[in-house]
């Protein structure tokens, strides 16, 4: 009995000092947002971006798993958003660090001050853009649908009711939760929601136009429906509240614009339109 | 401060219903380590009577093989890859659910550490008790089952408890193959509202909820067990 008793205090203990763990995360948590909010920047944030503009590192997040926006090549991050990413931080004066995480973690990542920015092919919708502040827009995209060769799917609407495999926390994944009746499975990777469609795991992959567009080249068998999922527009996002960099970015995308860079560092990836 | 938290508490659990993706997710956890559980009982029980029967005897020597080699692959691999290789590799051209796909995985995966466990147990109870057994008539299964056993399982019971918490907790790698279990089913949430706060904290507590209880009701067991060493 004695036993027992103490085995309680303790549990009791050990969820106390939990809570009260939480209790202190959260606030702090929310102290740091309420100060951004009345429009003054955190002394951590201050310090960042004076080392920013100093010619510091620029760290970027993405998620390395969706050619040609980004991949691993070589033992290196490759593709359009890592070289529109070099070409910014080259403009910028400063030096480009990539790191690869999953995509459901980019903008946590981001929002926390773990990284400066994230470009991973990330399409601006309203949710996200509570979270994060979106440069401009630097690339068209569209979220296509792709199926075995002879699938009775023809068009967005033949997935209702379907098995529909997505990449967690897509726009696809998104809009797939709108499907009827549909059966979402949502993968870490698009290229293991594509590999369980070529074994007849999905009925379908809910996926970014220029990815698909590469899985289907990769894999005999499948193709892309014609009629896109949605039209869409990638942008980069930063912290919210950084309007330093923000709109050295936007500074810096818009020079590459106007000189063809963006356009040519496209075409060098996207070769098969 | 509050207003905020009440803010995100709804954005992470009420809007679109979003508590679901956690009690699915939940559902999907209990299910998988339950029936896992079961398998690596079984499975690991087969082990350990076949490498003491080995051991003791010199008898089953293939199947000792068999089992040693089934023990080197599955503990000396990450189950998470071995949850993958069950889905992709060896169910690449057919496709039996997630769920089972998972028991499989988890099932033979806990099957090898349940074994070990089970052998030790065995090997602690002195072989007096062994001799004690033939010589009152009994046969190798008889003194095994009647005598070995009962001592040997009320040694590994905490050990044994301890594997399947292990268990319970590694069960959290099933979203690699686009299963939604409990930690799936957070990051579900995380992925549409952006904040890491409430889902992580959320799926850690019912975590331990869970081991508490369950390591609560193995005291029981214990205590119980104790009473018959009059």
């Amino acid at each position: 009995m004695k036993k027992n008793v103490i085995a309680i205090a303790a549990a009791v203990c050990m969820a106390a000092v939990l809570t009260a763990c939480g209790g202190t995360g959260t606030k702090t948590e929310t102290t740091a947002n309420a100060t951004e909010k009345a429009g003054t920047e955190s002394t951590a944030a201050e310090t960042k971006t004076a080392e920013s503009a100093a010619g510091g590192k620029l760290v970027m997040v993405t998620n390395a798993e969706f050619p040609p926006y980004e991949y691993h090549d070589n033992n290196e991050i490759v593709g359009i958003d890592a070289e529109i990413a070099k070409a910014i931080a080259d403009n910028l004066g400063m030096e480009l660090e990539i790191q690869d995480m999953a995509f459901d973690s980019l903008i946590p990542a981001v929002q926390s001050g773990k990284a400066d920015f994230t470009a991973a092919g990330m399409t601006v919708n309203e949710d996200r853009k509570k979270n994060v502040d979106f440069t401009d827009t630097y690339a068209k995209a569209a979220q296509v649908i792709i199926v075995k060769e002879g699938s009775d799917i023809a068009d967005p609407d033949g997935l209702e009711g379907k098995k529909v495999g997505v990449q967690t926390g897509t726009t696809g994944d998104i809009y797939a939760d709108d499907i009827k009746d549909a059966n979402v499975q949502r993968y870490n990777k698009g290229m293991d929601a594509v590999m369980a469609l070529t074994q007849d795991k999905i009925d379908a992959v809910v996926i970014d136009r220029e990815p698909a567009t590469v899985f289907v080249k990769d894999n005999t068998g499948l193709k892309i429906l014609d009629e896109a999922f949605t039209e869409e527009e990638y942008a980069i996002a930063v912290k919210k509240g950084n309007t330093e960099l923000l709109e050295k970015m936007n500074g810096a995308i818009k020079e590459l614009k106007d000189s063809g860079e963006l356009q040519k560092i496209i075409d060098k990836y996207i070769t098969a339109k | 401060m509050w207003e905020k938290l009440r803010d995100d508490f709804y954005q992470n659990f009420i809007v679109d219903d979003r508590w679901k993706y956690i009690t699915e997710g939940l559902q999907n956890t209990l299910k998988i380590t339950f029936f896992a559980v079961l398998i690596g009982i079984l499975l690991g029980f087969l082990v350990a009577i076949i490498r003491s029967t080995y051991e003791n005897t010199g008898r089953l020597k293939i199947l000792n093989a068999i089992c040693s080699v089934y023990l080197t692959v599955i503990r000396g691999t990450p189950v998470v890859v071995q949850l993958m290789i069950m889905y992709f590799i060896i169910f690449s051209f057919h496709d039996p659910g997630q769920i089972f796909t998972a028991i499989l995985a988890f099932g033979i995966n806990s099957g090898a550490y349940v074994a070990e466990i089970f052998r030790s147990g065995i090997s602690s109870i002195e072989r007096g008790q062994f001799e004690a057994g033939r010589s009152l008539g009994f046969n190798y299964a008889q003194t095994m089952w009647f005598i070995i056993m009962p001592q040997a399982f009320k040694n590994v019971v905490p050990t044994l408890a301890n594997e399947f918490i292990v268990l319970l907790k590694e069960t959290s790698v099933a979203g690699y193959i686009g299963l939604q279990d409990l930690t799936k089913g957070g990051d579900i949430i995380k992925s549409r509202t952006y904040s890491a706060f409430f889902p992580l904290i959320s799926v850690a507590l019912i975590y331990l909820v869970m081991v508490m209880v369950f390591s609560y009701l193995v005291t029981l067991l214990e205590r119980r067990l104790k009473k018959s060493e009059h």
